[in-house]
């Protein structure tokens, strides 16, 4: 692989795989809200 | 009282249990077929790895903040599209019917191509195409004859077409969280699995370095070509499964507290990063195809239907451990596409609820058996693949993209509903939106996508597309595409159940502002 081509993989990776995670970081600082076990039958 | 209303709400229409759930849901709905078979080569095509910066900025500037509209629409007014336009405006309703007949006439077609992926699973173990894989896609498997609508049954997509419809049913019939969300839960996880070690064997393969050095090898050009940036936001527009009421549809499945800015995110950047492993996988492999072959990748890259059931086979049967790669692919393409189908029918299903007060199970046979029977005659003969190949070129321009069109403008410069919408996903949200998110949904993403649009038409109405006959492409083409604008329509005239409200629900934003804000 040429050098242009390993950095734009690596940054294509860096922002989407990163971005991930920090989304899924970000989501796991709000609480989540009560679950609803009980009341999830679909009538 | 909130937790009491929101019981109610539950017991009655069903609901995810849990945001988890209700992500993996919306996950499994973004990741489809054109994840794995569409980006690659799409990206591929326009500019390589320069292509990544048209298609962050179309992420964050158009597919994310669609995502957020659709949400907002959804879980501010707990109804399927249509209650939902109709509680936004009376008068927008149609545009859920609209969006409901896009979503029927997908499911009625993307059932057979998951068909199709369930036999090539099987056929991946004996490498049953010999050595001429699209001589037995075309002749032995569909047995495609001319281009034309005939009538003669194909026993071997037959099976498994009625085998998908059955599963997708029984998934339908469950229920929200016992039959979608489970679903997801199970299956969303298996699937990123399932790739990564196909991503792995390929990435070992010989000429592994070679695609990938075709696929990431940047084209400055391309950044100033139109087509490349438009390239970009169709990809992001088509791959999220925003625009056409899914998106609304399983907000309203979602706690009203829930943080749906927060939980929009990871579902925006979850898709793009299962498509950029699609990627890597996909053009390992191919590089691997073109060094076996002595050809350069460009000959051998393709995407779609040609990528997956010819050229995939070809390296299936070339590479070692070619049956395990060949079984991990078609596997993945399986729950990928059924974990959409499921969402896309949903749609359908809930409009019918929230119209008729069905129950779950009525509603679910009531949408599922006349599409399954429909899929059969049209999906389940000698012309199948042509019929398929038009509708889905139809209807994926000039129904989903159309409808995203016009909802968007309508919404933000019709309604001016924005600010509204914006101060509901800001309650809970982690995500602040503000003027920028008004700006990208009311100016820059309808303007890119219509010029997607009219760039399309215009190489329409010049070009008969892949040369069919006319006539085909008036009745399964233009002719659908007008069908479910005429339906949308039409189905505003019946009227909606006494017991069903179209009063938009009270926000707890707008609870919160009459109190004098806390």
């Amino acid at each position: 692989m040429g050098t242009g081509a390993i950095l734009m993989m690596l940054l294509a990776m860096a922002v989407i795989w990163g971005g991930l995670v920090l989304a899924i970081v970000n989501l796991s600082r709000s609480s989540d809200t009560p679950d609803v076990d009980e009341v999830r039958r679909d009538l | 009282m909130s937790e009491q209303v929101h019981h109610e709400e539950a017991k009655i229409r069903g609901a995810f249990s849990s945001r988890k759930v209700f992500i993996f849901a919306a996950i499994g709905s973004a990741v489809g077929l054109g994840n794995i078979w569409r980006f690659p080569y799409v990206a591929y095509e326009n500019g390589g790895g320069a292509f990544i910066i048209p298609y962050l900025v179309a992420l964050l500037c158009a597919g994310i903040p669609f995502l957020f509209l659709d949400y907002s629409l959804g879980h501010r007014n707990r109804g399927s599209a249509p209650l939902s336009f109709a509680r936004l405006r009376r008068g927008a309703e149609g545009l859920g019917w609209w969006q409901v007949g896009i979503c029927f006439m997908i499911a009625v077609y993307y059932a057979a191509v998951i068909a199709w992926a369930v036999r090539y699973t099987f056929f991946s173990i004996d490498k049953a195409w010999g050595s001429d894989p699209e001589g037995y896609f075309f002749g032995d498997f569909l047995q495609a004859g001319d281009p034309g609508v005939q009538a003669d049954l194909v026993p071997g997509v037959l099976i498994p077409l009625v085998i998908v419809w059955v599963a997708v049913i029984a998934i339908m019939v469950a229920g929200v969280q016992k039959g979608i969300g489970a679903t997801s839960v199970v299956f969303i996880p298996i699937l990123f699995l399932a790739f990564g070690v196909l991503v792995v064997q390929a990435l070992l393969l010989d000429g592994a370095a070679q695609g990938l050095d075709a696929l990431f090898t940047p084209n400055w050009d391309a950044l100033t070509e139109p087509g490349v940036w438009g390239a970009a936001f169709g990809q992001i527009f088509f791959s999220l499964s925003i625009g056409f009421g899914i998106m609304i549809t399983y907000s309203s499945y979602v706690h009203r507290d829930t943080d749906m800015t927060g939980s929009g995110a990871v579902v925006g950047f979850a898709n793009s990063s299962f498509e950029l492993l699609a990627g890597i996988g996909v053009f390992a492999a191919l590089g691997f195809m073109a060094q076996a072959n002595g050809v350069a990748v460009s000959e051998v890259a393709s995407d779609g239907i040609g990528l997956a059931f010819i050229a995939f086979p070809t390296i299936i049967s070339e590479a070692p451990a070619g049956a395990l790669i060949g079984v991990l692919f078609f596997a993945s393409l399986v729950i990928a596409g059924l974990t959409s189908l499921v969402s896309v029918i949903e749609v359908v299903i809930s409009a019918v609820r929230d119209k008729f007060e069905m129950s779950r199970v009525g509603a679910a046979l009531a949408v599922s058996v006349p599409c399954m029977i429909i899929s059969l005659i049209f999906f389940s003969t000698t012309s199948g693949i042509f019929v398929l190949d038009i509708v889905d070129h139809f209807i994926n321009l000039f129904g989903i993209l159309l409808v995203a069109v016009v909802s968007m403008l309508v919404i933000s410069w019709g309604f001016r509903s924005l600010p509204m919408l914006a101060d509901h996903l800001n309650h809970n949200g982690s995500v602040h939106i503000g003027t920028w998110w008004r700006v990208l949904i009311s100016v820059v993403a309808p303007l890119a996508l219509s010029y997607i649009l009219i760039d399309q038409f215009i190489t329409d109405v010049d070009t008969p597309y892949e040369g069919y006959p006319q006539w085909m492409l008036l009745t399964f083409g233009w002719g659908a595409a007008v069908a479910v604008i005429v339906f949308g329509f039409l189905a505003t005239s019946v009227p909606w159940r006494s017991e069903t409200s179209l009063e938009a629900p009270p926000s707890a934003a707008d609870t919160n502002a009459s109190r004098g804000g806390s």
